[in-house]
């Protein structure tokens, strides 16, 4: 199959891939720079585990086609600690209040959090909700999740 | 108990980091060396016979490395009943019947070799209905049975029948009786992650399996069983679990995809992995069974029920899995939960052309619940009681041992039902009809494990090594519940460590030892029980080294320093303060003298006196490592389904607040709590957790679930028509956490796994009889049968 050359900034880095260009973001994430951190709990967009940040944005990265990507920033999961092995402030929140049971919608609902609160440190709970709507989770019922959120933002509010 | 270090702690999951960072391998991240990709097709139709199965085109489809039907594979019955093969190349009997699969190069490459697979069927008479199907003029499903006899009817010969006390009696001691119909429907599990496995043989045929099952030594046996039926007699397999993306009853049973997987790596001698999409997660899992009751109360003029006979007739679907045992936990409701002294229930599993079904958190206890306390609350209005007075007349009590010979050892029910009670402000709000209204229910369910096969066991090893870290090897599973933070509290607690210093391997049947598996909320209080017994031996292994070696060490420290000071003098030090095991202790991974723990010499670290005993020369040295093997004092079911299957019971209520809305029929959960007694919370946050997640799933199961099946069809099998909880539909859920305490649990804990989503529907379903006046009786409760229903009542 014809291949395109895609060049864009993964967390932070300068890329480009040589992929078919009828594959999709998350594909491209998973196959080509073997990230692990998206993942496909659908495919069709209606379950939010493959979330990732393009240009400021949480998409459903599983029907994201690559070739919009050129040019654009993507942040997955892998990229939002520090280089330093600091985790964010969602990483270290969701593992305290307990918003991570099997973990599979993790990455995904940590980057719609992520969107939401580099717009918004201070959200409301509707607004939170509002914010992980498409992030669907079978273990937690939502709870601790939405708290580990508000948490999130609290520690992102002192720290500024 | 009262100062404990760790346990009922809120420890965060910090042992599961790279859960939050993307790292985590699941069966989706897990890629080997020249792997493949296998592919399956499924039926056409719901029953069908198959005149032709054409693979050539696939066969020679560039990157197909296998091909199979049921004419190149072994002709082997697998499956509960031996009712289904692998591979069916005769006849269909459900839409999702295996009938080819593929390996192949690529996903991709495997998906198009399916399409180039050509069967040829001839469609068949089918029944969907399993009262239908239980007619004599009935379309058969099965023919012969395993044994190649011939079978003449669609019930199963599973005769599930419970009978305590005299019936008739108790409907004579009755002033007033109730009886009514309520039925379930299918649900999925819907784990986040999908289902797959990767296996792989070596070139001496011993098999390394990558599976997500909670089972892992019963999925070994299955799979060691099967190779054993095609001709490999005595291989070896080893199960691995990676992390697992959520179980919910569906890593119970070995499923076909996983033989045929298997299959494929033996044809191809390569590893081969099997990843569904979601599509097949609705389409070709076997989801939670369908149930019908007809259920019957009695209870004197006091409100003391008399009597409660039920019958369940439940849609097994076209083979037999796990889902065909679920009367076996139906009956615990049915039997146990209130006192009530004459029982009968019988259920009958009937064969039909739709999906068939398997284990789902609750395992027919959800079900059964949905009758039992739909009936309570018919009942209590019958006579004239309030339902929450009405339960407590009938409430459990420790002590009790019920018509099922349950022994009730302890049991919060009263302080649960009290308590939301209280929450909810009952007295208050009930009774209104003013489309608001509150309602609840009770459960019981397993909590001191559950001896399901005559093993009930679970093995743990625990060893500290030279650096002071402890590596636990758990024999059960995790599947995001959470146990490996849960066990580093009780391994740290036990022996005097912090959760931070262990580590946990669990889901490996070539380093751990049997446990029965995760499954019946069992898993913390049978490994609970396990790493106390373990961590007991491995203290009393340390202690003993340190009666040995802090001598030494606190001499060798001497004559040190006497090396570098000649004017040293050696303090005159009591050494009795150390000279038996029994006068010393461990805290914070420290050895004292419980004389004088902190005593300037003898407190001691414990790697350093491990460190010492190994490295002391020829034959002497030691090592510390301990297993334990907990097998509960409980019963297997007797031939009348009784016997005390649990060393104790989880008991809770759930009290709901709603509002319906009498236009669209929509129902509105206002407030629900969520009451447990739970013995004692090993970690109250991971707790919650599963009492947050569980009621989610309940209101889903009463509210918005159903897989939808038109003629054995699943017509919505995604997340847009499956309508799963998102956030924005808001279940305000509040735990109420009892902590009686339970003789025979870990530091007093019971299971919590699955009870928070057994009494939620009914609840739900009361609430809306106490807002609306309109009782519905079939799950789940949509706007639609609401309205249906109240348009009736205005009739």
């Amino acid at each position: 199959m014809k291949k395109v050359s895609i060049s864009f900034t993964l967390n932070g880095d300068k890329v480009t891939a040589e992929v078919p260009p009828s594959w999709t973001l998350l594909k491209t994430l998973r196959e080509y720079f073997e990230l692990t951190g998206p993942k496909e709990g659908c495919g069709t967009g209606e379950c939010g585990a493959c979330t990732v940040i393009v240009d400021g944005k949480a998409v459903n990265s599983c029907i994201f086609p690559i070739p919009e990507v050129e040019g654009k920033s993507v942040t997955t999961i892998e990229g939002i600690a520090s280089k330093d092995g600091t985790l964010h402030p969602l990483q270290k929140a969701f593992i305290e209040n307990n918003g991570v049971q099997c973990g599979f919608c993790t990455s995904g609902m940590i980057m719609s959090a992520k969107a939401l609160l580099d717009h918004n440190p201070d959200p409301t709970e509707d607004e939170i909700r509002t914010g992980i709507a498409g992030n669907l989770c079978r273990c937690t019922g939502y709870v601790q999740i939405v708290a580990s959120i508000e948490k999130a933002g609290e520690l992102i509010r002192q720290k500024k | 108990m009262s100062n404990l270090l760790y346990v009922g702690k809120g420890t965060p999951r910090t042992i599961e980091v790279d859960k939050v960072t993307g790292r985590a391998i699941y069966i989706n991240d897990l890629k080997l060396p020249g792997m493949l990709y296998g592919k399956i097709l499924y039926s056409d139709y719901a029953h069908a016979r198959i005149k032709k199965i054409d693979a050539s085109k696939a066969e020679v489809l560039p990157g197909v490395r296998a091909v199979l039907t049921g004419h190149n594979i072994p002709d082997v019955r697998v499956g509960f009943l031996r009712d289904q093969t692998v591979l069916k190349k005769d006849i269909v009997r459900q839409f999702r019947d295996e009938v080819a699969a593929v390996a192949a190069i690529s996903p991709e490459i495997a998906e198009e070799a399916l399409d180039l697979i050509e069967v040829e069927y001839e469609e068949l008479p089918a029944v969907f209905d399993p009262i239908e199907a239980m007619k004599e003029d009935a379309p058969l499903i099965h023919e012969v049975d395993a044994r190649g006899k011939p079978i003449r009817t669609n019930i199963l010969p599973l005769p599930w029948k419970f009978y305590a006390g005299d019936i008739e009696q108790g409907r004579k001691n009755s002033a007033y009786t109730v009886k009514d119909t309520v039925s379930t429907t299918w649900v999925n599990q819907c784990c986040m992650g999908t289902s797959g496995c990767v296996a792989e043989f070596d070139m001496n045929n011993d098999l390394t399996f990558h599976s997500q099952t909670n089972v892992v030594f019963l999925g070994k046996q299955r799979i060691m069983e099967y190779l054993s039926s095609i001709g490999m007699r005595g291989r070896n397999v080893r199960v691995i679990n990676p992390v697992v993306g959520g179980s919910f009853g569906t890593k119970l049973d070995t499923d076909i995809y996983e033989f045929i997987c298997i299959l494929l790596a033996l044809r191809t001698r390569k590893p081969v992995k099997i990843l569904f999409s979601r599509e097949e997660e609705f389409r070709a899992l076997p989801p939670r069974q369908p149930a019908v009751f007809t259920i019957e109360q009695g209870c004197d003029k006091e409100g003391r029920l008399t009597f409660r006979k039920a019958e369940a007739i439940l849609d097994n679907g076209a083979y037999t899995s796990w889902g065909a045992t679920t009367p076996s936990v139906m009956v615990m409701p049915m039997s146990s939960l209130y006192r009530v002294p004459n029982v009968s229930f019988e259920a009958t599993c009937v064969y039909t052309n739709n999906i068939y079904c398997q284990a789902m958190r609750g395992y027919g206890n959800p079900q059964a619940t949905f009758a039992v306390e739909s009936s309570m609350d018919e009942l209590a209005e019958e006579a004239g009681i309030d339902p929450a007075e009405f339960r407590l007349i009938n409430r459990n009590q420790s002590g009790d041992v019920t018509p099922m010979r349950l022994k009730i050892t302890s049991c919060g029910l009263e302080d649960c039902i009290n308590s939301v009670k209280q929450k909810l402000n009952w007295s208050e709000k009930r009774g209104k009809r003013k489309g608001k209204g509150v309602g609840m229910g009770s459960l019981i369910h397993v909590a001191g494990g559950a001896r399901v096969y005559k093993s009930d066991g679970h093995g743990m090893i625990v060893k500290v090594d030279q650096n002071g870290h402890i590596d636990v090897l758990d024999g059960g599973t995790d599947q995001g519940q959470g146990s490996p933070t849960i066990i580093s509290q009780m391994v740290a607690e036990a022996l005097g460590f912090r959760p931070e210093d262990v580590s946990l391997t669990l889901g490996d049947t070539g380093l751990c030892l049997w446990d029965a598996g995760t499954h019946a909320s069992r898993h913390t209080f049978m490994a609970g029980n396990a790493a106390v017994r373990a961590c007991e031996k491995v203290k009393q292994q340390i202690l003993e080294l340190a009666v040995e070696n802090i001598p030494k060490v606190v001499k060798s420290g001497f004559r040190r320093k006497k090396r570098n000071d000649p004017d040293f003098v050696e303090p005159d030090l009591d050494y009795t303060l150390i000279s038996k095991p029994e006068y010393l202790d461990i805290k914070d991974r420290m050895v004292f003298p419980k004389s004088d723990p902190e005593h300037p010499f003898f407190r001691i670290e414990v790697s350093q006196i491990i460190r010492d005993a190994l490295h002391v020369g020829t034959g002497e040295s030691k090592v510390v490592m301990a297993e334990a093997f907990y097998d509960p004092p409980t019963e297997m079911l007797d031939r009348e389904l009784k016997g005390n299957l649990s060393c104790t019971y989880a008991f809770g209520t759930t009290g709901i607040e709603v509002e319906v809305d009498e236009k669209t029929g929509e129902v509105k959960i206002l407030q629900l709590f969520a009451a447990h007694d739970v013995g004692k919370a090993i970690n109250p946050i991971l707790l919650k957790g599963q009492i947050y997640g569980a009621a989610y799933i309940g209101a889903g199961y009463g509210l918005t679930e159903e897989m939808k099946l038109e003629n054995g069809r699943v017509m919505n099998p995604n997340f847009l028509d499956y309508k799963m909880l998102t956030a924005k539909d808001v279940v305000p859920v509040e735990p109420i956490v009892i902590e009686p305490g339970d003789e025979d649990g870990p530091f007093g804990a019971k299971g919590i796994g699955e009870p928070g989503l057994v009494p939620t529907a009914p609840a739900i379903a009361n609430a809306i009889y106490d807002a609306v006046g309109v009782r519905i009786k079939s799950l789940p409760i949509t706007p639609e049968k609401v309205l249906a229903a109240l348009k009736e009542k205005r009739k």
